[in-house]
């Protein structure tokens, strides 16, 4: 309970805001721009963006805002993400996240303390409208990972494009935990950066979750350098780029879909993607060098090394693992699905309704 | 990571069979009475070992749920509601079972209430699906969260008993 000591705070805090909201309205920024300008005058607000054309490293950069973004998550990484897509003009972005502004934020950057309280979509929206009001915005103050308000969600990915009734161009997941990131893309397994420090050890006493602005900055100016590169068609787009801060260790490869995608659709698409790939003429394999085995001069008592399991005891235990570059791995594996042998810890069906069983569990 | 008397209440608690999340329609429905069963069971079992600890029913869709849970500490009984959603990826990701009154009082949750499990968790569930249903989620996610963090609670005041803060006001 608040006390009325708290409550006349808060009233203070909140008027004073008023006012300040009062006082920005006034000196509204700036009008919308019809057209992106290559002028360079301090008053052009796309003139350094425009100048990359200039220095050929983009060939059409106004194409950016024929372009919809969704940026799913506006915490540390996903406000930053969408900060600096508004700074490069983009089209449209949508925004979702449930969460609320806290002052536990503060340790990372976009969200200021007078913003506490307020949804991160709708804090989010007023500073990225103030910066450039150019920019079309959707936000969605809810949890994707529900049954309606996925259906909501995949309806705004599908006709979210520019002028709508068309996809957006990217989904950006920006999210802090597994769910809504499965919810997202179930096909790429979790992976991980190692960072030499055995995870296990990771002290948890009374912690869930830590972070820096340092890293979620960095992370932040990577996704979008690649959204930017994908999206106007200059340098190289990265499939993968891991980031371990410890040693500034940037691994990098190509992401394949995951064969054993929980999506079968996801699936299917492979499958016929295999098919069409199995039609073309196939490249000649070099040969892969065999190491050669150390044989040690001496060993009279004939010692070896054996592993405690073989290698068929380890493929069943972990599945199929995907090929990963050095210094990244699966965060979890999963056993290889073998036929069910033993049923008696299975569920027995029996012919009861679920308004039965619903019934029977509420008169336990 | 599991300790053997969690161990053993899992081997107890009926494996499921099918693989289906709130959006596949009529193999939802089996999914949903095996969910029931199991925890119908599961139940049982507990009430067998005189260790009841919690009361869980859905929304007819069985996409939300909620009930009650308890914990006793020295002879005293703390009650807290229980809520959480079946999310679009169940059952390939877990339930998030939340005690939205608990929200704010332990560093050990998440927004909205969440319990932050350990990290065998999620990698635990992951190697068992779809065998793992919500009565599995119960015994190894929320039933440890408690022993842990009630008694803790407790200790720091954050938490009274219901009985002695009414014999405080009266």
């Amino acid at each position: 309970m608040e006390t009325v000591e708290e409550l006349k705070k808060r009233i203070a805090n909140l008027e004073k805001q008023l006012a300040e909201s009062l006082q920005t309205k006034n000196v509204s920024s700036r009008g919308k721009i019809s057209a992106m300008s290559a002028e360079v005058v301090d008053s052009n607000p796309y003139s350094r963006l425009m100048a990359l054309k200039r220095m050929g490293i983009v060939d059409n950069y106004e194409r950016i805002r024929e372009f919809s973004v969704a940026v799913v998550g506006v915490g540390g990484v996903g406000s930053v993400t969408a900060e600096m897509l508004t700074r490069c003009g983009i089209g449209k972005l949508i925004l979702f996240d449930y969460d609320k502004v806290e002052l536990a934020n503060m340790n990372r950057l976009f969200y200021q303390p007078h913003q506490a309280g307020m949804s991160k979509v709708e804090a989010a929206e007023r500073t990225l409208r103030e910066i450039n009001p150019d920019v079309e915005f959707e936000v969605y103050n809810y949890n994707i990972t529900t049954v309606d308000n996925f259906q909501h969600f995949m309806d705004r990915i599908r006709n979210g494009g520019i002028g709508g009734a068309k996809p957006v161009d990217l989904v950006l997941s920006c999210v802090d935990n597994f769910e809504a990131r499965m919810a997202i893309n179930t096909c790429a397994p979790p992976l991980v950066v190692a960072t030499n420090t055995d995870e296990k050890t990771l002290k948890r006493e009374g912690v869930c979750a830590a972070s820096l602005p340092t890293t979620m900055g960095v992370v932040a100016g990577f996704l979008v350098q690649n959204v930017l590169k994908y999206l106007l068609g200059f340098g190289d787009v990265s499939y993968y780029l891991g980031y371990n801060a410890l040693q500034d260790f940037f691994p990098t490869m190509a992401l394949k879909p995951n064969p054993q995608c929980d999506d079968r659709f996801c699936r299917t698409r492979q499958e016929e993607y295999q098919a069409r790939e199995a039609t073309r003429p196939k490249e000649e394999k070099s040969e892969v060098k065999k190491e050669e085995e150390i044989v040690h001069d001496e060993n009279p008592w004939e010692i070896e090394l054996v592993s405690e399991t073989t290698a068929e005891e380890l493929q069943a235990a972990e599945g199929d693992k995907p090929v990963l570059t050095k210094g990244v791995t699966v965060a979890y594996t999963k056993p290889a699905s073998s036929p069910d042998g033993d049923n008696s810890a299975t569920i027995q069906d029996n012919d009861l309704s679920i308004e039965e069983l619903m019934k029977q569990m509420q008169s336990l | 990571m599991v300790d053997e008397a969690t161990k053993k209440t899992l081997a107890q608690i009926p494996l499921l069979k099918t693989k289906a999340g709130p959006r596949d329609g009529e193999q939802w429905v089996q999914r949903l009475k095996e969910e029931y069963l199991s925890l119908i069971q599961y139940v049982k079992n507990n009430k067998d070992s005189d260790n009841d600890w919690f009361r869980l029913e859905s929304n007819k869709e069985g996409t939300r749920w909620f009930g009650k849970c308890w914990y006793i500490h020295e002879l005293l009984k703390y009650e807290f509601d229980v809520e959480f959603d079946i999310p679009v990826t169940y059952p390939t990701t877990a339930v998030e079972i939340a005690l939205p009154e608990l929200d704010g009082k332990t560093a050990k949750m998440y927004r909205g209430g969440k319990i932050c499990l350990t990290d065998h968790f999620k990698p635990l569930w992951a190697r068992n699906v779809p065998k793992f249903g919500i009565a599995h989620a119960m015994a190894l996610g929320l039933g440890p969260w408690l022993a842990v963090e009630i008694p803790d609670l407790i200790a720091r005041g954050v938490i009274t008993h219901k009985s002695s803060e009414n014999a405080v006001k009266s």
